[in-house]
């Protein structure tokens, strides 16, 4: 048995059928990560400790006969953007290099008492600020499918590992496209819930009204069986809604046929390479020959999410990065003689440049005389934003684009022009607006052999219909 | 060019930024290419359209419900250590760059 190509459902039955161990399975995958690793970046730190003594627990459990819960013995990578306690967390920045949290972030506990195994945590942009996680503090991960591209990001070292079978799956996080643009690059699923169904305690906040966690896994079942793990009311986030959670695995096997699937033209106008566009055309037609109806539809503000994003994730950011002073857990620089000093220089040593951008760009949005024209303008095209999909989705059931307008670039290729980095997220960035829930899952390859990722888009808490539509698409092959 | 030199100052004092000359040319240009492009916001109408701060006072609440009663679950009493234990002294100042055994330790306060 391949044990570094298992999915969550094979690695836990063959620890339950004790064809292998936990403890064989997580150190398969460190092999695998001190084979790999070093040329794809994708781990910051490994938790080796923790993870044996899990895997060892969850032996036992097997020995002794015991059933065993939904991800025992299963191997994850955490992105380092949520909170580990004992473990570095960095959130890929060097303000954090040395941060050692004092707790554990909700959805890692959860999956933790859920038997599985934490293997580390996952490289990624500076709190998760990019599209190419070469915003790392520390260093870029390279695409495990051609090592001159991106990853994607900012959840870049999530979506690596799991394409190169460094862990089975991973968490990552989603503020514009962050788990669903690096699956698309990696070739892998990539899952963003509706805001509010996974608890944010524990993540280190980016834009807290867009930020997201969610699982890349390397089938839809597996993201449908993480999500029943992490979603769920959490009193320790006021955000986190009370709404009940289905049973996923149910829901997933329900048949697609008669389902109203949405196209909209604006995700598939300007801008969109033609290979992506004949992939996800004929992802389209596919899904019509599953018995889908397929229905045109229109989000006509969406050329306009860019900007909006770009100025209420900055804004919200420039709010969330302040606690950085040096004071009580964050890097501090030597040798300053006064507290604003020490503020001033501490922040700018353990900043990289985007970040430094977007706090600049986010507290310019905020200053006074600037805060209408700019803040409260980008509030209200997101009201016009959600209420497009609210329209559209009294029409369908899901909607279906492109998750990335390219397949991965080159190291490099965007790195000296933020604007053209931020547009890679367009037709991602939408649904962290509006809340509503995305999947990206593999849809063909380039002739260059680069994964091709299809988003599918659908109703506040309404996960159930898209992981059903991406996994009657995965299976029909 | 909406920003100016003076402007990118004024900010980066706001951000407890210092910036080298180097970046604050950087800031200058990247700012003003962004803004440049944000611009296209005032192409809608937004006179009669409400701000959106969040998602959670519109999805995934009780719509029979109005303000405050729409979140009422997430209200808990106010009672010392009601969700969670405070974290122990010792391990709250562990991370600080400095600190004795009952505080964090910073520079003067009072510049002269």
């Amino acid at each position: 048995m391949d044990l570094n190509s298992l999915t969550i459902d094979s690695a836990r039955s063959a620890i339950a059928d004790r064809k292998t161990t936990a403890l064989a399975l997580a150190e398969a995958h460190y092999a695998r990560i001190q084979q790999e690793d070093g040329q794809i970046g994708a781990f910051l730190t490994l938790s080796k400790e923790r993870a044996l003594e899990q895997a060892d627990r969850i032996d036992r459990m097997a020995v002794e006969g015991k059933a065993l819960p939904p991800l025992a013995g299963v191997p994850v990578g955490i992105k380092d953007v949520m909170s580990t306690r004992g473990v570095r967390t960095t959130a890929g920045s060097k303000i954090l290099e040395k941060y050692i949290p004092p707790y554990d972030c909700t959805a890692v506990a959860r999956l933790e008492a859920a038997g599985a195994v934490v293997l580390g945590k996952m490289n990624c942009d500076e709190f998760a600020m990019g599209s190419s996680n070469e915003n790392s503090g520390f260093h870029p991960v390279r695409n495990p499918r051609d090592l001159t591209r991106v990853p994607g990001g900012s959840s870049g070292g999530s979506a690596a590992a799991v394409a190169a079978d460094m862990a089975v799956f991973t968490l990552g996080s989603d503020t514009g496209g962050s788990i669903r643009q690096p699956a698309s690059f990696c070739g892998v699923v990539g899952l963003m819930p509706t805001y509010g169904r996974v608890s944010r305690y524990g993540l280190i906040a980016f834009a807290s009204s867009l930020d997201h966690i969610g699982p890349l896994t390397k089938t839809v079942k597996d993201a449908a069986t993480v999500l029943q793990t992490i979603a769920g009311r959490d009193p320790m986030d006021a955000t986190s809604a009370e709404v009940p959670v289905p049973d996923y695995s149910v829901e997933l096997e329900k048949p697609v046929h008669g389902l109203r699937i949405g196209v909209a033209k604006e995700y598939l106008g300007e801008g969109l390479d033609d290979e992506v566009r004949a992939a996800v055309e004929a992802a389209i037609d596919k899904l019509k020959s599953l018995g889908c109806e397929i229905v045109k539809v229109s989000l006509p503000h969406t050329p306009y999410a860019i900007p909006t994003y770009y100025l209420i994730a900055t804004a919200e950011a420039s709010a969330n990065l302040a606690r950085y002073d040096g004071v009580r857990y964050s890097h501090r620089a030597r040798g300053v003689k006064t507290l604003s000093e020490m503020y001033r220089r501490s922040r700018d040593e353990g900043f990289g440049p985007e970040v430094k951008r977007r706090i600049m760009l986010g507290t310019y949005a905020l200053s006074a005389g600037y805060y209408d024209a700019y803040y409260l303008k980008a509030q209200k095209v997101r009201t016009l934003l959600t209420r497009d999909f609210d329209e559209a989705f009294k029409k369908v059931d899901a909607i279906v684009t492109p998750t990335s307008p390219t397949a991965a670039f080159r190291l490099g290729e965007k790195s000296n022009d933020p604007l053209a980095m931020y547009l890679a997220d367009i037709y991602t960035v939408t649904a962290d607006l509006a809340g509503i829930p995305g999947i990206s899952v593999p849809c063909g390859e380039t002739r260059e052999k680069l994964p091709i990722g299809l988003q599918v888009l659908g109703k506040h808490f309404d996960e159930s219909t898209i992981l059903r539509i991406a996994h009657a698409y995965e299976q029909a092959g | 060019m909406k920003v100016t030199d003076k402007d990118v100052a004024y900010v980066a004092e706001l951000a407890n930024l210092d910036l080298t000359d180097e970046e604050r040319s950087g800031m200058l240009r990247d700012l003003n290419s962004i803004l440049e492009y944000v611009e296209r916001l005032n192409e809608l109408d937004t006179s009669d359209v409400p701000p959106m701060a969040q998602v959670s006072d519109r999805y995934g609440v009780d719509e029979a419900k109005q303000g405050s009663a729409r979140f009422a679950y997430a209200s808990r009493e106010d009672i010392l250590e009601g969700l969670r234990k405070s974290l122990p002294h010792a391990e709250a100042l562990e991370n600080a760059p400095d600190a004795d055994e009952h505080f964090f330790r910073v520079p003067k306060v009072i510049e002269r």
